[in-house]
């Protein structure tokens, strides 16, 4: 018999997908973070080094990496205010769901500008 | 069934010691680590919604990022004591993550072991580097190209 029982509160639901999706971001960010401070870093060693590795983000490759990571931490703040809120609020844990749903839904609104905003600005302005 | 299942609260707060699983020598540290990771993560939203919003939204978006932006920028204490502490924070809330999910899937002793010791090194590593660039910034480094450099620096 399979080990792993079907239909339970947890499996496969609102509770372990937030949670997936919690943690999946939160070590995308970690690993950008690391990357993010060296290539900063390059600021102590001279303009032209800074100024040169910029320069080679700058393209529609990397703005739709740079949409990626926005989204993953838009995602990881809103969970992470959900989580907040289940472990403080006394309705959270009754309210988890619908909770995610708001997360969803808040996402969305903060995305949905952002994209247009950022990508109108990679794709047409600048150099 | 399924869907009106109610969940009961716990009926008592008391743990029986056969399910304690630690001695009081360890401390409150889990229950610290927990509780830090929720009060800097309501700073975090402050400090990376407004970091991205200036950085990627403000005026020409990425195409303003170069060395005279930074310099700009933390030429203002109060980006340099913002970048600071998101720096520390960031760092310190996603090592601390990263810390959990390993123990969580790092079964053997050894593995765990190594792994955190990669992991803290690191984060030892970038925010010690992290900060002495904040503090340490020349806006005007002396022989680079003034064209690269903000408006204020004297000229050569
Ligand atoms: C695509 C998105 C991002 C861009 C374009 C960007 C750009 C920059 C720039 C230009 C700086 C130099 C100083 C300043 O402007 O304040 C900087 C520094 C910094 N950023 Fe970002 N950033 C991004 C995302 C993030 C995220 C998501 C985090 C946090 C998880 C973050 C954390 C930091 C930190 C801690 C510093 C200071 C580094 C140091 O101490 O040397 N950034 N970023
Ligand atoms: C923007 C604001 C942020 C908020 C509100 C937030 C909130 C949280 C909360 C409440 C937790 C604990 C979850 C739990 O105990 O189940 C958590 C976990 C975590 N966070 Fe954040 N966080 C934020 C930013 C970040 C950043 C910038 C990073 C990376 C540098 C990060 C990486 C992580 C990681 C790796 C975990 C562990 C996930 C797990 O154990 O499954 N978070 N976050």
């Amino acid at each position: 018999m399979s080990k792993t029982p079907a239909g339970t509160l947890y499996r496969g639901r609102e509770g372990m997908w937030s949670w997936v999706g919690h943690r999946v971001t939160g070590v995308a960010i970690f690993f950008f973070l690391l990357v993010h401070v060296l290539d900063t870093a390059l600021v102590r060693v001279s303009p032209e080094a800074y100024n040169v590795v910029i320069n080679t983000y700058k393209n529609p490759i990397m703005a739709l990496l740079e949409a990626g990571l926005v989204a993953a931490i838009v995602f990881h703040a809103f969970n992470g205010l959900r989580v907040i809120l289940v472990d403080f609020w006394k309705k959270g844990p009754k309210y988890q769901a619908k909770l995610l749903w708001g997360v969803i839904g808040l996402w969305v609104v903060v995305m949905v500008p952002f994209l247009i905003r950022h990508l109108t600005l990679a794709f047409t302005g600048g150099h | 069934m399924a869907a009106t299942t109610e969940i009961q609260a716990p009926r008592s707060g008391r743990i029986a010691p056969e399910y304690n699983r630690h001695g009081s020598s360890r401390g409150n540290f889990e229950m610290f680590a927990w509780l830090f990771m929720r009060v800097s993560g309501l700073v975090l939203v402050v400090l990376v919604f407004g970091h991205l919003f200036v950085n990627l939204m403000v005026g020409e978006g990425v195409h303003a990022i170069d060395f005279g932006f930074v310099a700009g920028k933390w030429a203002d204490p109060f980006w340099q004591v913002w970048d600071l502490a998101m720096l520390w924070l960031a760092m310190l809330h996603g090592t601390n993550g990263v810390r959990t999910i390993i123990n969580d899937y790092a079964e053997k002793d050894g593995t765990r072991f190594w792994l955190k010791a990669v992991l803290y090194a690191a984060t030892a590593v970038i925010i010690v580097l992290g900060t002495l660039v904040i503090f340490t910034f020349d806006p005007c480094p002396p022989n680079a190209a003034a064209d690269l450099l903000p408006s204020f620096c004297p000229a050569p």
